[in-house]
C-alpha cells in the first residue's frame, strides 16, 4: 500500500463516476416509491357518470347527488331567483365565466346551465375544498339585504351567488366548477358525461 | 475522545460494555459531567417536559396501533371501540389526545423562552434550526394524526389543509391528486397518513430531537442572563456558574415533571375534550365527504397560522403567507444582531416587541377558532401584519438607529400596508378598517419612534460578568 504515485486525476474521476452513477440508482429507485403515491387503477376506474331526474326537484330546492365522492348540487332556479342573478353581476369577480377550465363550453352563459332554471354544480369551493352551504332567501339578514341568493362557505367566508360565481375580494378566485353533464331526456340528467363522452 | 481500552482502570461489566461501548463517557458528558448555568429558572421545565410528552405520545401511540384500524370503513368504529371495549382503552386514547395539545403548549412555551432569553443567538443558531425543525414535523405529525379518527372534523380539516397545495400554479391540482393518491380524499389518503403518522414522522421526530441536544450539548446551555458561563472557568476548566446536570438539574426536573403530570391527569381525567378545543364535537360524526360542517376551525395549535391564512384574500398568497410565517422563524438568529442576549438586559422597546408578538400570536389564535366574519378577517389582518412585523423590529433594534433612519423606516413599513388599505378602501367599512389601522401603527410607532425620541426607552443594559443567581 504505498502511497506514491497517487493518480489524483483518476480518483477524482472515479468518486465522480460512483457518485453520478450511484445518484442515478437512488433516483431510479426513487421512481417506483413516488409513482405507487398515485391514485392506483382502482381509484381511477371507479368514476362512472350518474343519473338523475330533475322532475323531483321543487322550485328552489337544491338537491345533492354524489359523484365521484363530490357534491353535485342539481338546484332549480325560482324565475326571482334568476332574475337576481342580473343584479349581482357587478358585485362578481367573473360575471361573465371567462375562466374557461371552471365550467364546459355550453355553461358559459349568464345562468352557468343548459337550462335557465337548473343549475348543475360542483358542491366543492374553489378555495379549499370545503362544501359550501346553502343560502336561498333573497335578503337573508345574516348575509344583507342585497343578498339575491347563493352559497356561503363556512371554512373560510367565499361567498357564491346562485350560478355559483364567486364575490370580489373573497378567498376564493374563481367560480365553482360546473360538470360536464348533459340531459338524456327532458328531465333525465347525467352527469359526468356530454355530447363529447364521459369526463376526465 | 476516543477512549482507550488500556487506560479504563474500571472492572467489572461496566469496564467491560465501555471497552467496547462509550457508555460511561456518555453519561458522563451528557448528564454527570454536562455543567449547565447554575441560574435556570422556571422557563427551563420545558425542554425536559418536551421530551416527556415525546415518550408519552410513543407509548400511548404504539398501544393505539394495536387496535386502531387504518382503513376509512373501520376507522372510526375502531376508535369508538378503543374508547368502549378495550380495558383502559378510554385512558390510552385521552393520554394520546391530551398530549397531542400538551406537546403544543410545552414547545410553545419552549420557543418562547428561547425568545426571552436569546437562545437562538450564536452559537446556539443550529439548535434553534433544530427546534423550528421538529416544530414544523411536529406539525405534520400532528396533522396526519387529526385524520385518522376518520371523523367529520378530521375529514375536513384534512381536505383544507391539502387543499393549500392546490393554490400552487401549474403543479398544483396534480400534486394534491399525488398527496391523496385518489381524486379524493379516501381510504387511500387514511392509509398514507397513517403510514406517516406511525413511523415515518416519529422516526424524523427522534432523530431531530437526538440533533437538537447533541447541538445543544457540544455549546452548552444558556440561561437567563444570557451569559456565556465558558467564560469563566476554575482550574479544573469547569466553569464557575455550572453545575452538572446530574444531579442538580435532573432533580429540579422532576419536580417540573410532577407538577405537569398533575395538569396532564386532570385535563386527562376532567376534561379530555378541553371545552372543543381538544377533541369537537362534531368529530364524534363519521366523516361524511358530502356535507361539510358549518365551522371548521383547525385544532388550536394551529389556528394563529390559520388566521394568517385567512386574512390574506387571495388563495396562493394566503398559502404563501402561512408558509412564511413558519419559516421566518428560521431567519431569527440572523434578523436579531444585537449582541445582548437576554431580555433581561434589553432595551424597553426589545421588551415590548416581543410581548406584542406573544399577544399577537395569542389573538390570532382566538380569532382562527371565529366564524369569518367581516370583524374577524380585519382583526386577522392587522395581527398578522403586527406578527411579520415583529421580525422587521427585530432587526431595527440590532443597534441604536439614527433618528432619521427610524422615522424613514417607520415610515416606509406603516406605508406598505396603509398603501394596500387604500387599495381595498370601502366606504361601507370604513370605521372598521381606520381603528384597526392603529394596532400595528402603534405597535411599530413604541417600538421604532419613540426610541429615537426617548432614548433611554431603546437603550439597553449592561450585561453583568457573571450570572446573578
Amino acid at each position: 500500500m504505498a502511497n506514491q504515485g497517487v493518480n489524483r486525476g483518476r480518483r477524482r474521476f472515479l468518486v465522480a463516476a460512483t457518485s453520478v452513477v450511484g445518484g442515478a440508482g437512488v433516483a431510479a429507485v426513487a421512481a417506483p416509491f413516488l409513482a405507487s403515491l398515485q391514485p392506483s387503477a382502482r381509484a381511477q376506474a371507479a368514476g362512472a357518470p350518474v343519473e338523475f331526474d330533475v322532475a323531483a326537484v321543487e322550485p328552489g330546492q337544491r338537491v345533492s347527488v354524489e359523484w365521484r365522492g363530490q357534491p353535485i348540487w342539481v338546484v332549480r332556479r325560482t324565475d326571482e331567483m334568476v332574475a337576481g342573478l342580473a343584479e349581482v353581476a357587478d358585485r362578481l369577480r367573473d360575471p361573465d365565466s371567462e375562466v374557461e377550465s371552471q365550467q364546459p363550453a355550453y355553461a358559459q352563459n349568464e345562468y352557468r346551465s343548459r337550462d335557465p332554471e337548473i343549475l348543475v354544480v360542483i358542491g366543492i369551493c374553489t378555495h379549499l375544498g370545503c362544501s359550501p352551504t346553502y343560502r336561498p332567501e333573497i335578503g337573508d339578514p345574516e348575509m344583507g339585504s342585497d343578498w339575491q341568493g347563493g352559497w356561503l362557505c363556512g371554512c373560510h367566508g367565499s361567498r357564491f351567488d346562485l350560478a355559483g360565481r364567486v364575490y370580489r375580494n373573497m378567498p376564493a378566485a374563481t367560480n365553482l366548477v360546473i360538470p360536464r353533464h348533459m340531459y338524456r331526456n327532458d328531465t333525465l340528467l347525467v352527469i359526468g358525461e356530454d355530447e363529447d363522452g364521459e369526463a376526465i | 475522545m476516543a477512549s482507550n481500552p488500556d487506560t479504563k482502570i474500571q472492572g467489572g461489566v461496566l469496564g467491560w460494555v465501555d471497552a467496547r461501548f462509550p457508555l460511561s463517557q456518555m453519561w458522563n458528558e451528557h448528564l454527570a459531567q454536562y455543567y449547565a448555568p447554575k441560574n435556570f429558572n422556571f422557563w427551563y421545565f420545558f425542554g425536559s417536559l418536551a421530551l416527556l410528552v415525546l415518550v408519552i405520545q410513543v407509548v400511548s401511540g404504539i398501544f393505539l396501533t394495536m387496535f386502531y384500524k387504518p382503513d376509512a370503513e373501520l376507522a372510526f368504529a375502531s376508535v369508538e371501540y378503543i374508547m368502549r371495549d378495550v380495558e383502559w382503552g378510554w385512558l390510552i386514547r385521552y393520554m394520546h389526545s391530551t398530549g397531542a395539545s400538551m406537546f403544543f403548549v410545552v414547545v410553545y412555551l419552549h420557543m418562547f423562552r428561547a425568545l426571552l432569553y436569546g437562545s437562538y443567538k450564536k452559537p446556539r443558531e443550529l439548535i434553534w434550526i433544530f427546534g423550528v425543525l421538529i416544530y414544523l414535523v411536529l406539525m405534520a405529525e400532528a396533522f396526519a394524526g387529526y385524520l385518522l379518527p376518520w371523523g367529520q372534523m378530521s375529514y375536513w380539516g384534512a381536505q383544507v389543509i391539502v387543499n393549500l397545495f392546490q393554490t400552487i400554479p401549474y403543479i398544483g391540482p396534480d400534486l394534491v391528486t399525488w398527496i391523496r393518491g385518489d381524486f379524493l380524499l379516501s381510504d387511500a389518503t387514511l392509509n398514507r397518513f397513517f403510514a406517516l403518522h406511525v413511523i415515518a414522522l416519529p422516526l424524523v421526530l427522534i432523530m431531530l430531537v437526538a440533533a437538537h441536544i447533541i447541538a445543544l450539548h457540544e455549546v452548552g446551555s444558556n440561561n437567563p442572563d444570557g451569559i456565556n458561563i465558558k467564560d469563566h472557568k476554575d482550574e479544573n476548566g469547569i466553569p464557575k456558574d455550572g453545575i452538572p446536570f446530574h444531579p442538580y438539574y435532573s432533580v429540579k426536573d422532576l419536580v417540573g415533571v410532577g407538577v405537569f403530570l398533575m395538569v396532564f391527569a386532570v385535563i386527562m381525567f376532567f376534561f379530555p375534550t378541553g371545552g372543543g378545543l381538544f377533541l369537537k364535537a362534531d368529530n364524534m360524526i363519521p366523516a361524511d365527504p358530502l356535507v361539510t360542517p358549518d365551522l371548521i376551525p383547525p385544532v388550536w395549535y394551529f389556528t394563529s397560522m390559520y388566521s394568517v391564512l385567512r386574512s390574506v384574500p387571495d388563495p396562493f398568497l394566503g398559502v404563501m403567507a402561512m408558509g412564511a410565517a413558519v419559516v421566518m422563524l428560521f431567519f431569527i438568529p440572523w434578523l436579531d444582531r444585537n449582541p445582548v442576549l437576554s431580555m433581561r438586559y434589553r432595551s424597553f422597546a426589545a421588551k415590548f416587541n416581543l410581548a406584542v408578538f406573544v399577544v399577537a400570536f395569542v389573538i390570532l389564535g382566538w380569532l382562527g377558532l371565529q366564524q369569518a366574519t367581516s370583524e374577524v378577517s380585519e382583526m386577522s389582518l392587522r395581527f398578522s401584519t403586527v406578527y411579520f412585523a415583529f421580525f422587521f423590529v427585530l432587526w431595527f433594534l440590532s443597534k441604536e438607529r439614527s433618528m432619521v433612519f427610524s422615522l424613514i423606516a417607520f415610515a416606509v413599513v406603516v406605508g406598505i400596508y396603509s398603501f394596500y388599505d387604500i387599495l381595498r378602501f370601502d366606504p361601507d367599512s370604513a370605521g372598521l378598517l381606520m381603528w384597526s389601522w392603529l394596532i400595528p401603527t402603534v405597535y411599530l410607532f413604541v417600538t421604532m419612534v419613540v426610541p429615537a425620541f426617548a432614548r433611554g426607552l431603546g437603550r439597553d443594559r449592561a450585561v453583568p460578568e457573571r450570572v446573578t443567581s
